[in-house]
């Protein structure tokens, strides 16, 4: 299984967080405080995992045989992980109250979840990529229907699945057409023999079916249906965690499985380039017409997948580390705003209408400021951390000849302006309409700052991520 | 220290904004920004007196890499171009904070937050040399402005400030892609990745003919909403009539300045044959704002309104002047846009001053008040007539020397666009002194105007030193104009020369 012990120790992030599922339903089942005591213990976990697969970031190496890679922007990835679910249990835990499930098998979910993600990242073979998907998944699914007594949480459940479970019918499908043509699951071979395979329509068309059912997970048009219900049925703060870590780990896995096929000539460049202006376009547009802050930030959330599919469809290493980026600063500003909205909302899903914003920066100047600001970050306008995400993957688009598609993308982050700038129309130049008392939360504040200052210095300062990803391709 | 200049001029206003975030009363954070503000404005005096007008080149540069993976820099400096710029933008501010003294009065601690957000905003679009760097601050200061005209400004502020948000924002993402594919192209160039203004300078000129138009239309855009050049001007009169005095000031000021400072900064220099080519349609658009700017103007019914006008035509002679490409032209639009600075600022003081007391803009309901208010109403003569260019005055000299440039501007070469431009200072002569007269002449109407008070000391403080200026560029244009003369010529001869061969003109 290990040669020696180094290769263990690479494995470390997903193992840790693989213990700590099995020590929290430990604790669920016999400790009598666990509600109190699982948030922090999956806090403790998820640090764990984040800031050694940040330690061990150098060492890169493949294990089980090719089955999983480690080190390098997969660690990367975990760290994103980790901390995304880091943020998403410090919102919880006073979240939860409110919303009315504070149960301690929330956080077991989130920890599985997280798993999932990991090995849909670090995978090298197609059969783990599934394992990986089925896993995150199957816990989301439970997460999005975690309150079992709120029919929209039921609901956000059962569509969640339904469609999901199609999704993944269609990644099925495609991983065995890959396999029946090319006789492996393995990626790298898979790779390697990828000029001789993609003249075999049967491999090509596997390999698109592949695509369509990640089109699913990462919300792009037209396979974005449940988005906007899933999002607005779960509650606050795991919709945030589908919007972040679920399309961050699709993300990876295309990445990392596909990616080396989309090097020039790029032969799905034509599908890649349909969905990302339609995402694009669709998503910023509708989400204007939203009154529902939770459907809104669903509709923001299509658009973002679709300026990341520029990258993807430019194919060149510019665009794949500027996803990578793009998801880290994204991860950070869509969890912040989601933060705040899970601060502001009240009992029985009171405070989700935009017009409840009115008038906020009179009583919560702070949590006002923070969303103006990642309102303005999620808009794309400097010196936020989404301006430079887009900055790099527009790069991406024209050394690949995509300038038409650059020139969508920022007509599209035009259109995006208006529904970001209502909302800070209503908080600071309106007044007050509904009263609202957002829960004194010391745990989803400091998270919510946390955020703020990552996507401040992930504005100011890219280099250095960009740095070390690129050093990594 | 020489080099560092530049960095204090920006670290300055964000400091101070900082520190005015922890204070709590409100008059001591008007003394504080006021303070901070005028630290400002004395290190753009010394950068003044200290900058040497026989250089070609930049001064006070500074660089230091910042993105090390995309060649991207901060990187700083002025020339004759952007010194003024930056001087008027340093020299307004604070007076824009000592006349919302008592205009401002709620919310006093976010509006000189703001206020010095927009400085830095601004002083940095005017000094970066780098395109990334540069679109940074171009975009950021969109922010500080939006809620300065969101909060505190009139009736249907909110409409105002989308509307300004948009319309720039769009415009500048266009410039966005523009700028990007520049550090393409430059890769391709160089062997790396660049926005660096000095080398693009060198590079950029040479993109193929319909690329280089196209790559100039995108920067164009973008700075000709702001300028605004008609027909893209609909957005500055909500703006203006809808921002507080300060906005006011500010936007006509500085704002406006920052798009023809980006036509003469970035497309004359980096698109020159694309410049030549699209000169004509650009002028026929300036020329076509100056007259309908002030027909417009003319029959405005609200005070604040005829001054946002005047400013689509006074702006109009700016780019008449920049796409003229001469010598005499480029160094009239440099001055010129120093002088709206002033003369335009100066009447949206004057208008706020008051507004604040009768509450109304309203041209029709005055008249007669140079009994009631004889300082105020000679202070709006002066402001008036230093917009109407006459002689003596600061607006002579800039529209002045552009009618000559353009008059035998070799890249217009037909005189019909300096005839039609100058109808446009008899309109200007006739809107403004109309609506000097319904105002300050005649008799007294209306019973409330009957007892309004006239300006007071701190009032007085904020104007005066305006209209020494005005004098001064009037009387003595030569301190203003030897500070831009090398940067134009270098502008003008980069120029006609790159194009000479491609378009076939004589340079003379």
């Amino acid at each position: 299984m290990f040669n020696n012990i180094t290769e263990f120790l690479n494995l470390l992030p997903p193992v840790i967080i693989a213990a700590g599922i099995l020590v929290s339903l430990t604790i669920e089942m016999y400790a009598k405080r666990s509600r109190e005591l699982l948030p922090w213990f999956s806090i403790i976990v998820f640090m764990a995992a984040g800031i050694y697969s940040l330690t061990s970031i150098d060492s890169v190496s493949v294990l089980f045989g090719s089955m999983i890679a480690t080190g390098g922007n997969v660690n990367l990835f975990y760290f994103i992980f980790c901390f995304g679910a880091v943020l998403v249990s410090l919102l919880s835990i006073d979240y939860l109250k409110k919303y009315g499930t504070s149960y301690g098998e929330f956080y077991i979910l989130l920890q599985s979840s997280v798993l999932g993600m990991m090995l849909m990242t670090g995978a090298r073979d197609l059969f783990v990529i599934f394992l990986g998907l089925e896993i995150m998944s199957v816990s989301f699914y439970a997460l999005a229907g975690i309150n079992r007594k709120k029919l929209r949480s039921n609901e956000a459940a059962l569509k969640y699945f339904l469609l999901g479970a199609f999704a993944t019918g269609f990644i099925v499908y495609g991983i065995a057409l890959i396999y029946g043509t090319a006789m492996t699951t393995s990626i790298d071979m898979i790779v390697s023999n990828f000029a001789k395979l993609s003249s075999n329509i049967v491999f090509i068309a596997g390999v698109l079916l592949f695509l369509i059912g990640f089109s699913f997970k990462i919300a792009a048009f037209p396979f974005h249906m449940w988005v906007p219900d899933v999002y607005q049925g779960s509650a606050t703060t795991v919709a945030g965690l589908f919007s972040t870590g679920g399309k961050a780990a699709a993300f990876a896995a295309i990445i990392f499985a596909l990616g080396a096929m989309f090097k020039a000539p790029n032969l799905f460049e034509p599908y890649l380039t349909v969905i990302a202006v339609l995402s694009m376009l669709f998503g910023s547009i509708v989400a204007i017409a939203q009154e529902n802050i939770k459907r809104m930030l669903a509709y923001s959330s299509i658009a973002h997948a679709g300026y990341m599919l520029i990258g993807l469809a430019a194919g060149n290493p510019e665009g794949i580390s500027g996803i990578i980026f793009y998801l880290a600063a994204y991860t950070f500003m869509n969890l912040g705003a989601f933060g705040i909205v899970a601060l502001i909302e009240g009992e029985d899903e009171k405070n989700l209408n935009i017009q409840d914003y009115s008038g906020l920066s009179g009583k919560y100047p702070l949590l006002a400021g923070l969303l103006a600001l990642f309102m303005f970050s999620l808009a794309g306008l400097p010196p936020f951390a989404g301006f430079f995400g887009k900055y790099y993957i527009f790069i991406a688009a024209i050394k690949a000849d995509l300038l038409w598609l650059a020139v969508i993308g920022v007509l599209s982050s035009a259109i995006s302006v208006y529904f970001y700038l209502r909302i800070i129309v209503l908080m600071y130049f309106k007044d007050s309409v509904t009263d609202i008392s957002a829960e004194q939360s010391s745990t989803g504040v400091t998270a919510v700052f946390i955020s703020f200052i990552l996507v401040l210095v992930l504005g100011i300062a890219p280099g250095r991520l960009i740095d070390l990803i690129t050093s990594f391709l | 220290m020489e080099n560092n200049l530049i960095t204090y001029l920006l670290a300055l206003p964000v400091a101070g904004s900082i520190i005015i975030l922890y204070l709590k009363k409100d008059n001591i954070i008007r003394y504080t920004g006021l303070i901070f503000s005028l630290a400002v404005f004395i290190i753009s005096l010394v950068m003044y007196f200290r900058f040497d007008p026989a250089i070609d080149g930049f001064q006070f540069y500074h660089k230091t890499s910042w993105i090390g993976n995309l060649n991207i820099s901060y990187q700083v400096g002025v020339d004759g171009l952007s010194l003024l710029l930056v001087m008027l933008t340093a020299f307004l501010t604070p007076l824009t904070l000592i006349s919302s003294w008592s205009a401002i009065n709620k919310k006093v601690k976010e509006f000189t937050f703001f206020m010095l957000l927009l400085e830095m905003g601004m002083l940095g679009v005017f000094v970066s040399l780098d395109l990334f760097l540069f679109y940074i601050f171009w975009e950021a200061m969109l922010i500080p402005m939006y809620f300065i005209i969101g909060i505190w400004g009139g009736e249907s502020r909110i409409y105002a400030s989308v509307k300004f948000f948009i319309y720039t924002m769009f415009g500048s993402l266009l410039m966005l892609v523009a700028i990007v594919w520049l550090g393409v192209y430059a890769s391709g160039v160089l062997g790396y990745f660049s926005t660096d203004y000095i080398e693009l300078n060198n590079v950029a000129p040479g993109i193929a003919g319909t690329m280089q138009n196209f790559m100039f239309l995108a920067f164009a855009f973008s700075f000709a909403i702001k300028v605004p050049l008609f027909p893209l001007h609909t957005w500055l009169p909500d703006a203006h009539v809808q921002a507080p005095t300060a906005g006011s000031v500010i936007l006509a000021g500085v704002l406006l300045k920052m798009g023809t400072y980006g036509l003469l900064r970035f497309c004359l220099p980096l698109f020159p044959s694309a410049s030549i080519y699209f000169a004509p349609a650009i002028s026929i658009l300036a020329i076509i704002g100056i007259i309908y700017g002030a027909l417009v103007a003319m029959v405005q019914t609200d005070m604040k309104k005829l001054v946002a006008y005047s400013s689509v035509a006074h702006l109009g002679f700016v780019v008449l002047g920049i796409f003229a490409m001469t010598q005499e032209s480029i160094q009239g639009a440099v001055i010129q846009m120093v002088n709206h600075g002033l003369s335009t600022g100066a009447l949206f003081l004057l208008v706020g001053i008051i507004y604040e007391r009768t509450h109304t803009r309203e041209i029709s309901k005055y008249g007669g008040i140079a009994k009631v208010v004889p300082v105020f109403s000679f202070a709006l003569l002066f402001a008036s007539l230093s917009s109407v260019g006459l002689p003596g005055l600061n607006g002579f000299v800039g529209e002045f020397l552009i009618l000559l440039g353009s008059f035998k501007s070799p890249v217009l070469n037909s005189w019909w666009y300096t005839v039609f431009a100058a109808s446009g200072v008899i309109f200007a002569a006739v809107y403004l002194l109309w609506m000097y007269q319904r105002v300050a002449f005649g008799e007294i109407k209306n019973p409330a105007m009957k007892d309004i008070k006239d300006m007071n000391k701190r009032e007085m403080l904020v104007l005066a030193p305006v209209f020494i200026f005005i004098v001064w560029i009037g009387v003595y244009p030569g301190t203003f104009l030897k500070v831009s003369e090398v940067s134009t010529k270098h502008v003008v001869n980069k120029v006609v020369n790159n194009s000479i061969n491609e378009v076939g003109i004589n340079a003379d």
